[in-house]
């Protein structure tokens, strides 16, 4: 039942899916059961006593059997959910010593991952079959970190790692939202938020991702810098503020930025070269184009050197 | 159906009412049990109240007890003593003042009462010494600990000494202490109107509730006061 | 006011006394429930107004009407309002106000003075509400977790604004509650003991307790996050070494009780209409009653299982997940007892009685969804997704609102001394009914399928479920506003009511239509329960809808 989304759950991914699904529907039924019991008895109860004139209601008896059944009956079976619940939640606690370490950041408004070899992406890579262990945090409020294919939710709190394990165990795609409320920002087009954190998790075969890990921290075969910068542009949401044919965004257009003086909003004028844009994704707050709002999140962190070198000569190409 | 004027004819109940008692009271003894319930679940949110103030203070504690140890250095026992001295003693009068209003001795009740907000008011004089030597030292809450907005030429320099979420020390300091001084003055307020009422003569042996119940909120101020001494003040 | 004369203190509530004054300066319960009614529909209007922009702006995947920022503080005010300016002071302050005093045989509650200051800080606290709408409006979602509702240093003024309300709000609700209380421990009428209360008055006082005991912790954790805001103490910022896990645990140590403090009073309605529509004994009195303290008890053990995901340690998650299933005892208890109420009863399917059912339909629906929830694993896929967000509108507009609608339409004839139009009655209640249904049926797949709340946008295999519920929320709204369109319809054109229309054996139906000013003419003395039904004469039983003068 988990190869097609069922009529209540997306695709199951992960392994212990199947077993989420497994108390869901068990829940289900016995709600439906319940349900329907309650509802037919009433509806029958109701009709059929329908007010008649000169008939009167009977008086209400007692019936202490009746009563105490239905007080102790359920406790049963609420220890019993409560029971697999428990161990299903254990098992989705409890990570795998051997799981693959990945570091997951949420910041206003989206998602970083880091490899252990240093890698990063915005996309989240799996290995198909293999544990991993994600050690989630968050740069500014709340987040969480939600893939309702694997049926995983951490919320990432500041100042705090939070861990959560999953093992892919079909290839495909799944979703990445946000599900701890994070606010919003804009106007229009370049209107961004909570709703926006929507990510993505490929999972690949084994031999795929370590060729991911290996290519991932530079250019790809064949890629030169600035096309590796043009990449990076894309992958690291620098395109959701910033155009690149002069069109103005939530930030200043990159198209022909390079080398021209600049006047801030403190009214002072710099000139935009290497330091100027290095210390703007780093610490973007420090001097702010007169006209934009201080609107931009560090990419400390986020963005290694020969990534912001790789930037750098991305924006040189654009006159 | 009985027309109204049935009703009147039996309905006798306002015109045995003594002056004090309430018209939808049947009895003074009934208005008097009234009141007293309802200063008791009054006094029950009030102690829920403080109760989420001292569980934060807990958990903080629990975290960083280092930081409660060197702030609390820096807060004034023997002040803090004296205040606690006053309260019990400001307790005491309130509970005088309720047994001679019991007995209907008008004068010595107002004494009592007298002396009661006069305690309040010591407290508050000690606390207003206590505060201002605060702020002077720049041993405020949160972003304002050390302001250079005070002058601190003449604070002794050892706030470099103080682990630096001491702010948040006195912090907690600042709410708990000042909540409770707003209470401080909630209950002379309540205490002035009680002796008002029984300068006008309005109470007796029989009817004394007023008196009653502000004595019960006084304890109460009192009570928070005996639990916030040792928390912030003998924790070293 | 005790200064009323004889003639005054036994004629018709409504018009006792004249003039604006007569009004703003009541002490008079039932005129103070009138003056809440009005302004609690008002935000119920408000509330809902949001809710339909809300659902406007969902039905199709991208922008529809306004922009994400926007659309956050449209579903914060609808949050806000309909949480501490309609639902918490709905059956309370309004109906309880009206009907409670009544039901004890008193002529006032204990507390005439401190009701109508309850009244006051209520408006205050609206207006404090208004002024941050006012400053551009706050947008932190109703439950202001840390550190965002500190992040924004622009949006100080109004989340003040907003958190000041919310603080005076709970006043409002501490005072009610406390009066409450005192009143049902020591107004009672001669003969009327605990075992003859009404279950409205035993689902009011156990709701007192919770507002007495739980909304002062409130009170201290929103002063404790202004502070936070003015002064950075650093306790819930983790910028400054605070803990924003500890807020949630403060903020649902109030928000959990308050759940109850909304769906018990409904419950407390619904037993009453259950009675008088079925003219039998609540079936299992005693336990409906108990069952009330019940859930009034457990709700202060269980604010953790809102944090599920947020870190806890998994003992924590043990803990509060078992003690969570505690909740569906007392839960399934009722709704066991209501159905058995109805068997070989002599039922009527008068309007309020059709919400005493859906009541019954929709309540158990939300709580047996309430099972997915308690349930750790489940819940760690359904957390903060439209499950959650189906879940609690089946048990707060599907419990607490419809019973407060059916509460409204039981005693308007009581309170306004004015019979509405049942056959629009009964229009209304079905379009509500099967609009709701649609509205939220849809949003339970919507959240196990995976999309989280609170998001402006989505994916787009989303949409077609989202339209349905937008849809069966335009149904919805028009089931309201038809129930609106009878009510005013009956103040302007209505017959007179009669004393008893219901042919109900209960206290307040002995009383004049509307109630004289003293409530009773006469202490009433209390010789039987509140449903013996099976000892009542047939004149007792005869439904007088309309005042024997205005029949034609």
């Amino acid at each position: 039942m988990n190869d097609t989304p069922s009529s209540q759950m997306p695709v199951a991914l992960s392994a212990y899916a199947e077993d989420v699904d497994k108390v869901y529907y068990l829940i289900f039924w016995l709600s439906v059961v319940l349900f329907v019991g309650i509802m037919a008895a009433a509806a029958y109860f109701a009709i059929s006593g329908k007010r008649k004139p000169g008939v009167r209601a009977e008086p209400t008896g007692h019936h202490m059997i009746l009563e105490l059944g239905w007080t102790v009956a359920p406790v049963f079976i609420l220890a019993y959910l409560f029971w697999v619940g428990w161990k299903g939640y254990l098992d989705m606690s409890m990570v795998p010593p051997n799981a693959l370490e990945v570091r997951g950041r949420a910041f206003q408004w989206g998602w970083d991952f880091e490899y252990p070899n240093g890698v990063h992406s915005k996309e989240l890579k799996a290995p198909l079959g293999k544990p991993v262990k994600m050690i989630l945090s968050s740069n500014d409020v709340l987040h969480a970190f939600f893939v309702p294919q694997f049926r995983i939710k951490r919320d990432t709190v500041p100042g705090i790692y939070a861990t959560t394990w999953f093992e892919a165990n079909k290839l495909g795609e799944a979703d990445i939202f946000c599900a701890e409320y994070c606010g919003g920002k804009g106007e229009g087009d370049t209107a961004t938020g909570h709703w926006a954190m929507i990510g993505k998790v490929k999972i690949m075969p084994a031999a795929d991702f370590d060729k991911f890990l290996k290519e991932g921290n530079g250019p790809k075969e064949g890629e030169t810098v600035p096309d590796w910068g043009k990449r990076l542009y894309a992958d690291k949401n620098c395109a959701g503020c910033h155009s690149t044919d002069g069109a103005v965004g939530a930030g200043p257009s990159w198209k022909g930025l390079f080398g021209r003086t600049e006047v801030m909003s403190d009214e002072t004028k710099l000139l935009a070269d290497e330091n100027y844009i290095r210390e703007s994704i780093l610490e973007p707050q420090a001097h702010i184009v007169k006209g934009f709002g201080p609107v931009m999140p560090s990419y400390k962190g986020i963005l290694q050197d020969k990534e912001i070198d790789a930037i750098i000569s991305y924006m040189k190409t654009l006159k | 159906m009985s027309s109204p004027s049935d009703a009147t004819a039996h309905d006798a109940h306002p015109h045995e009412h003594p002056s004090y008692v309430q018209h939808h009271f049947d009895t003074a003894a009934q208005q008097y049990d009234t009141a007293k319930l309802g200063m008791w679940v009054f006094i029950a949110t009030e102690i829920l109240m403080f109760g989420g103030l001292f569980v934060a203070y807990a958990l903080m504690k629990a975290r960083e007890p280092d930081v409660f140890i060197a702030g609390h250095h820096y807060l004034n026992k023997e002040m803090g003593a004296l205040n606690t001295v006053v309260l019990l003693f400001s307790s005491l009068t309130a509970a005088l003042a309720v047994r001679s209003s019991q007995l209907g001795k008008r004068n010595e009740t107002s004494a009592w009462l007298v002396t009661t907000i006069l305690c309040a008011c010591v407290f508050l004089v000690v606390k207003y010494f206590e505060y201002s030597h605060k702020i002077e030292e720049g041993l405020l809450p949160g972003r304002y600990f050390g302001h250079p907005f005070f002058d601190m030429s003449a604070a002794p320099a050892f706030h470099e000494a103080l682990p630096s979420r001491a702010n948040m020390f006195f912090g907690l300091y600042f709410i708990m202490t000042g909540l409770h001084g707003l209470h401080v003055l909630i209950g002379m307020g309540i205490l002035s109107w009680v002796l008002l009422r029984n300068i006008r003569g309005e109470f007796s042996a029989e009817y004394f509730t007023a008196v009653d119940l502000g004595a019960l909120y006084w304890h109460l101020v009192d009570l928070v006061w005996i639990y916030l001494f040792p928390l912030l003040y003998l924790i070293g | 006011m005790s200064t009323h004369d004889e003639a005054t203190l036994n004629t018709n509530y409504l018009t006792a006394t004249k003039g604006w004054k007569s009004w703003a300066f009541t002490l008079d319960h039932k005129r103070i429930g009138l003056m809440y009614l009005v302004f609690v529909l008002a935000a119920f209007l408000a509330g809902g107004i949001f809710a339909l922009l809300v659902r406007t702006e969902l039905m199709s995947h991208g922008p529809t009407i306004v922009s994400g920022p926007t659309y956050n503080k449209l579903f914060t005010l609808h949050g806000a309002i309909m949480v501490f300016l309609f639902i918490i002071p709905s059956i309370p302050a309004s109906l309880g106000n009206f009907i409670l005093p009544i039901q004890l045989g008193a002529k006032d509650v204990a507390f005439p003075k401190l009701n109508l200051l309850s009244f006051y800080v209520y408006l205050c606290g609206a207006t404090l509400t208004l002024l941050s709408i006012a400053h551009g409006s706050v947008d932190t979602g109703w439950t202001f977790y840390t550190p965002y509702s500190l992040q924004d240093p622009e949006a100080a003024t109004k989340v003040l604004y907003m958190t000041l309300g919310v603080f005076v709000l709970g006043f409002s609700s501490i005072l009610t509650g406390l009066n409450f209380l005192v009143s049902i421990h020591k107004l009672r009428a001669p003969g009327l003991t605990w075992t003859r209360l009404p279950l409205f008055i035993w689902g009011m006082y156990a709701t007192s307790i919770m507002q007495v005991l739980a909304t002062p912790v409130l009170a201290i954790t929103l002063l404790m996050l202004v502070f936070e805001r003015v002064f950075g103490l650093g306790i819930f910022d983790p910028k400054l070494g605070g803990d924003p896990i500890l807020f949630q645990h403060f903020f649902w140590f109030y928000s959990h009780p308050a759940v109850y403090i909304m769906i018990v009073p409904g419950m407390a309605v619904v037993s009453e209409l259950f009675a008088t529509f079925s003219r039998r004994v609540i079936f299992g009195y005693f336990a409906v009653a108990m069952s009330s303290l019940g859930l009034a008890l457990v709700g202060f053990i269980v604010w953790a299982h809102h944090m599920f995901t947020s870190g806890m340690s998994e003992f924590a998650n043990m803990l509060f997940s078992a003690l969570t299933f505690l909740v569906a005892i007392p839960s399934g208890v009722k709704v066991f007892n209501w159905t058995a109420t109805l068997y070989k009863g002599s039922i009527s399917f008068a309007p309020p009685m059709l919400y005493a059912l859906a009541f019954l339909f929709l309540f158990t629906i939300g709580g047996l969804t309430g099972l997915f929830l308690g349930t750790l694993n489940t819940d760690i896929h359904l957390h903060d997704t439209y499950f959650v967000v189906a879940h609690f509108h089946y048990v707060m507009m599907g419990g607490t609102v419809i019973g407060f609608i059916g509460g409204l339409l039981y005693w308007w004839p009581k309170m306004t001394g004015k019979m509405y139009h049942f056959g629009g009655a009964t229009v209304g209640a079905w379009l509500t009914f099967i609009g709701f249904n649609v509205t939220f049926l849809s949003q339970f797949v919507l959240g196990s399928r995976g999309m989280p709340r609170r998001y402006y946008d989505y994916l787009p295999e989303f949409e077609s479920l989202h339209r349905v519920s937008t849809f069966g929320a335009y149904i919805l709204a028009s089931g309201l506003f038809t129930t609106a369109g009878v009510l005013i319809h009956s103040l302007a054109k209505g017959r007179a009511a009669g004393r008893n229309p219901w042919g109900s054996v209960a206290l307040e139906w002995k009383t004049q239509t509307p109630p004289v000013f003293q409530n009773f003419e006469q202490t009433p003395i209390i010789t039987k329960g509140p449903y013996d039904y099976h000892l009542a004469s047939d004149e007792e039983l005869v439904e007088d809808l309309y005042a024997p003068d205005a029949a034609e």
